[in-house]
C-alpha cells in the first residue's frame, strides 16, 4: 500500500526529527568539547583534543562550585527526603474530607516560581535572623543553609509525589499485622514500612539530588556569596566561554547514561527473579539460578560502548599527538594569515603601482600633449592665468541663468522662512504652539495640586 | 497458655452507624468460636474491637478476666490471621514467622530454631528460606498461622482467611486448621460468612446479622433448633411459610398459614417459649426434611406440583409449587438409587413431621 509507505515514511521523518531536536543539541556540545578551538564549536575543525578536560579539571572556580553543588545536593537528599516522607505519610493519615486541601498545600511549591521561592527563603530568613539578633555570619545569612531549605521547599514536594505513589500499593494490613504481632510503632516502620519504600526512597534521593544539583533560579538567590555550579557557569557565559563547559556536559552525559544502564540492569535482573518466583509458585518451574545472558543486554551494551568511546578517545588523544596536531594548524593558520597578509599587501602594492602609473601618464600626457590644441590655446596654461582687465573674481558657476536662485545665501534664508512658514498648522490659530502647551500645562499645575490637597 | 474472651454490652458506633449492638458473648478458653453472618454484619469490626484496632464506644472486653481498655493491639495477648493474610513480601518464609519473636529482641539463632519448629508444625519443613511470594496460597494461609502462633497468643483471632483459597483446598485447611487449634490448645475465634466452615470447625457459632448476635449455640443447636428467623433463613437451606398460631401446646404450635394448617416446634430463647396463641408466626422446613407422601401419612401435609427438578448426585432436588404458597418450595431427597423420579407437571402431596418443622416469631430474613 502506497498510503501505508507513505504514513511509514512520516513517523520515520517525525522519529528522525524528534531525536535530532531531542539530542542535536548534545551531540553538537559533545563534540564541541574535543575540539581545540577555544571558543566552543564544531566548525571549522582544528584538533581532536582532550585538553579542555584538562582545563576543566584545574578550573578552581568551577570545581568550587562544583563541589558546593555537591554538598547543597547531599544536604537537600538529606532534608527534603524525610520532609517528603513525613508529608506523604501525613497524606495517608489525615481524614479524606481534608485530604484535598491538604495535598493541594503540600503540593504548591511545585507551582511557585523557583524565583520567588528563591527572594522569599531570603527574605524570611533574614527576619528570623533579625529576630535573634544574629550576625551577618551566622546561619541565617549561610549560602549552604539557605540554598539548601529554600530548594528542599519545592524539592520536598517532588519526593513525596515519589512517595505518594508508592504508599497507594502499600497494604495497610501490613502495618497493622506487624502492631499485632507486639512491634511498637516504630518497630512497624522501621522493619516493615521503610523496607517496602526502599525503593521509593531511593528514586526520591536521585530525584532530589538531580534537582538541586541544576537548580538556578532559586539558588542564584539564596546562594549569596557561596558559588555554585550552576551560578559559576552562568558567570562563564556572561563574561566568556570555553569549550570545557561542554567537558563538563560530556562528562555529566556519560555519568547519566551509565547510571541509567545500571538502573536498567537491576531493574531487569529484579523483574525476572519476581517472574521466576511466581513460576515456582505456581509449580510450573523447578527452582534453579536464572541464567542471565547478561552480554546481550543492552544497558550492558551501553555501558560497553561507553567505555569504548573513551577508551577509543584517550588512545587516539595519545597516539595523534594534540601538540604536533596544535602547531600544524598554528603553522597553518600562520600561513593562512601571511597569504592573507601578503595577498592584502600584494594588492596595496599593486593598487599603489597602478596609480603612480596613472599619474606618471598624466603627468607625461600633461607635459607632452595637452590635446587642447583645437581649442585655439583657450586652454593654454597662460591663458589660465588672470588676464590684465578681466574680472576674475566673478567665475562662472553655471547658475547665472537662475538669477541666484541657487546661491547658498538664499537657500539659507529659504530656510529662515520656511521655519516659520508652512507647518500645516495654520487653520488651527497656534492652538498646537509649544507655548500654548507649556502655558496650559501651567494652568494644569495648580488644579493638580488642590485636588492633591 | 488459653484465655477466654468477653465481650460486655459492647456497642460500635461509627458516627450515626451502629456496627455492633449491645453484644454480650462469652467465649470459653480453648474452644473454637465463630462468627457467623453475612458481609457487612458487624462481625469483622468485633474482631478488631478483640484485637485492639479499635476501641468500643460502650462496653468492656475483657481477655483472660483482664479489660483490655487503653491496650493497644501490640500488648494484647491476641493474634490476628487477615483476611488477605498480610504477609511481609519482603522477608523470608522464617523471618516472617519468626517476626514476632524479632520484635521482641529474641537472637537470630533462637528465632531461626522457633520458626523451624512451627515450620513443621504445619507442615512445611524445609521451605524457610524460599520468599513469600514463592509460596502457593494454602502454603501462605498456612504461613500466616505459623507467624501467628509464633507470637504465643492466649486467642487466636482470624478473618476470613479461607476466602480467597479455592474450593478443594478450603475443605482441606478447614480439617487442617481444626487439627492445629486442637493441637495448641488456644482459643479460636473465628470469623466467616460461610456457614459449612463455621459449622464444621467451632464447637461454639455466633450468628450475627445488622450488629446484633441473633443466636449463640453449638452448630447443631443452630441448624435444628434457630431461634431466630433470620438464623433459620441463613443457615442452611429453608422454606417458610407465614401464618398466625392458633394452638399452643407444651413444645409444639399449630400454625395457620394459606397453605394448611402446620404443626412445628415452639423454640425457646433464654428459656421462654416465643410464640402465643395469636402470635404473627413462620414456619421453616428444611428441604432435607420433607417427603414425598406416597403412602406414609405425616403431621403436615401439602397439595403441590412438580415445578422442575435437579440431580446433584447424592441428591435429587426437586423444586415444587406448593397451594397456598407463592414461593418455590425445594425438597430434596438422598440418592438410594431407587428414588422415584417425578415427572414435571404432575402433582404430589408432600409433608414432614413436626419434630422437623420450626416455628419461629415472624422476622426478618436474610436475602438470599
Amino acid at each position: 500500500m502506497i498510503s501505508d509507505r507513505i504514513r511509514q515514511f512520516f513517523v520515520l521523518f517525525f522519529v528522525i526529527g524528534f531525536f535530532i531536536y531531542l539530542f542535536g543539541p548534545l551531540i553538537i556540545m559533545g563534540l564541541t568539547a574535543f575540539n581545540t578551538s577555544a571558543f566552543p564549536r564544531v566548525t571549522p575543525w582544528e584538533c581532536f583534543t582532550v585538553e579542555w578536560f584538562e582545563v576543566l579539571a584545574n578550573d578552581k572556580r568551577l570545581l568550587e562550585g562544583l563541589k558546593n553543588s555537591f554538598l547543597i545536593g547531599f544536604g537537600v537528599v538529606c532534608f527534603a527526603v524525610p520532609l517528603g516522607l513525613a508529608g506523604a505519610l501525613m497524606l495517608t493519615q489525615v481524614k479524606d474530607r481534608v485530604r484535598p486541601w491538604y495535598y493541594t498545600v503540600v503540593i504548591s511549591p511545585i507551582l511557585v516560581p523557583g524565583v520567588v521561592l528563591g527572594i522569599s527563603t531570603l527574605l524570611f530568613w533574614d527576619r528570623v535572623g533579625l529576630m535573634f539578633g544574629a550576625s551577618r555570619d551566622s546561619i541565617f545569612y549561610n549560602g549552604f543553609f539557605l540554598t539548601i531549605v529554600g530548594q528542599s521547599t519545592f524539592i520536598a514536594a517532588y519526593t513525596m509525589l515519589v512517595f505518594i505513589s508508592r504508599l497507594q500499593r502499600f497494604d495497610p494490613a501490613q502495618e497493622e499485622a506487624a502492631l499485632d504481632l507486639g512491634a511498637t510503632h516504630v518497630q512497624s516502620f522501621r522493619k516493615v514500612l521503610l523496607p517496602f519504600l526502599k525503593p521509593a526512597i531511593a528514586s526520591a534521593t536521585v530525584l532530589a539530588f538531580l534537582a538541586s544539583f541544576e537548580n538556578y533560579n532559586t539558588t542564584v538567590f539564596t546562594s549569596i556569596g557561596t558559588s555554585v555550579l550552576t551560578t559559576v557557569l552562568a558567570s562563564k557565559v556572561r563574561y566568556g566561554i570555553d569549550p570545557s563547559i561542554s567537558a563538563l556536559a560530556v562528562s555529566i552525559v556519560v555519568l547519566t547514561i551509565f547510571g541509567a544502564a545500571m538502573h536498567e540492569v537491576f531493574k531487569r535482573r529484579e523483574e525476572a527473579e519476581a517472574k521466576q518466583a511466581e513460576l515456582v509458585a505456581a509449580g510450573l518451574q523447578k527452582k534453579k539460578k536464572v541464567q542471565r545472558q547478561w552480554f546481550i543486554d543492552p544497558a550492558v551494551i551501553i555501558i560497553l560502548l561507553v567505555f569504548i568511546a573513551g577508551l577509543g578517545t584517550a588512545f587516539f588523544a595519545g597516539t595523534m599527538g594534540v601538540d604536533e596536531c596544535k602547531v600544524a594548524v598554528k603553522e597553518q593558520k600562520q600561513a593562512a594569515t601571511k597569504k592573507r597578509v601578503e595577498a592584502l599587501q600584494k594588492r596595496n602594492r599593486e593598487r599603489k603601482a597602478a596609480e603612480n602609473a596613472a599619474a606618471e601618464a598624466k603627468r607625461l600626457e600633461r607635459s607632452q600633449r595637452t590635446g587642447t590644441e583645437n581649442f585655439n590655446t583657450i586652454f593654454s596654461n597662460d591663458n589660465l592665468k588672470p588676464q590684465p582687465g578681466k574680472k576674475i573674481d566673478t567665475p562662472r558657476t553655471g547658475t547665472e541663468n537662475f538669477s541666484g536662485i541657487f546661491d547658498s545665501g538664499n537657500l539659507q534664508q529659504q530656510s529662515g522662512q520656511e521655519e516659520e512658514a508652512p507647518t500645516g498648522t495654520e487653520n488651527f490659530q497656534g492652538i498646537f504652539s509649544s507655548d500654548n502647551l507649556q502655558q496650559q500645562s501651567g494652568q494644569e499645575q495648580p488644579k493638580t495640586e488642590d485636588a492633591n490637597q | 497458655m488459653s484465655a477466654d474472651v468477653k465481650l460486655e454490652d459492647v456497642w460500635i458506633r461509627f458516627g450515626e452507624f451502629v456496627a455492633a449492638r449491645e453484644v454480650n458473648i462469652h467465649i470459653q478458653e480453648g474452644e473454637f468460636f465463630s462468627f457467623l453472618g453475612p458481609s457487612g454484619c458487624g462481625k469483622t469490626t468485633l474482631l478488631r474491637a478483640v484485637s485492639g484496632f479499635l476501641s468500643p464506644s460502650e462496653g468492656k472486653v475483657l481477655i483472660g478476666g483482664n479489660d483490655m481498655a487503653g491496650i493497644g493491639p501490640n500488648k494484647r495477648p491476641t493474634a490476628l490471621i487477615f483476611q488477605n493474610l498480610a504477609l511481609f513480601p519482603l522477608m523470608k518464609v522464617w523471618e516472617n514467622i519468626a517476626f514476632a519473636l524479632e520484635v521482641k529482641g529474641v537472637g537470630k539463632a533462637e528465632r531461626r530454631k522457633r520458626a523451624d519448629e512451627l515450620l513443621e508444625l504445619i507442615a512445611l519443613p524445609d521451605q524457610g528460606d524460599k520468599m513469600v511470594n514463592e509460596l502457593s496460597g494454602g502454603q501462605k494461609q498456612r504461613v500466616a498461622i505459623a507467624r501467628a502462633l509464633a507470637a504465643e497468643p492466649d486467642v487466636l483471632l482470624l478473618d476470613e482467611p479461607l476466602s480467597a483459597l479455592d474450593l478443594k483446598l478450603r475443605q482441606h485447611m478447614r480439617t487442617e486448621l481444626r487439627e492445629i487449634q486442637q493441637r495448641v490448645g488456644i482459643t479460636f475465634i473465628y470469623i466467616t460468612h460461610d456457614q459449612g466452615e463455621a459449622l464444621t470447625m467451632s464447637d461454639h457459632v455466633a450468628v450475627m446479622s445488622q450488629g446484633v448476635i441473633e443466636q449463640v449455640s453449638d452448630g447443631n443447636t443452630i441448624y435444628n433448633a434457630p431461634e431466630s428467623s433470620f438464623v433459620a433463613s441463613f443457615v442452611g437451606e429453608n422454606n417458610h411459610f407465614a401464618g398466625t398460631v392458633t394452638h399452643v401446646d407444651s413444645d409444639f404450635v399449630v400454625v395457620d398459614t394459606p397453605s394448611g394448617s402446620l404443626r412445628a416446634r415452639n423454640i425457646k430463647r433464654d428459656g421462654q417459649e416465643q410464640l402465643q396463641s395469636g402470635d404473627e408466626a413462620m414456619v421453616f422446613i428444611r428441604p432435607e426434611s420433607l417427603q414425598f407422601c406416597d403412602n406414609q401419612s405425616f403431621d403436615n401435609t401439602l397439595n403441590a406440583m412438580v415445578e422442575r427438578q435437579e440431580f446433584e448426585g447424592n441428591f435429587w432436588h426437586v423444586f415444587l409449587d406448593v397451594e397456598g404458597s407463592s414461593r418455590t418450595v425445594s425438597l430434596s431427597m438422598v440418592n438410594d438409587g431407587s428414588s422415584v423420579v417425578h415427572e414435571v407437571g404432575t402433582s404430589a402431596k408432600i409433608g414432614c413431621n413436626a419434630a422437623l418443622a420450626v416455628a419461629l416469631p415472624a422476622g426478618s430474613l436474610a436475602a438470599e
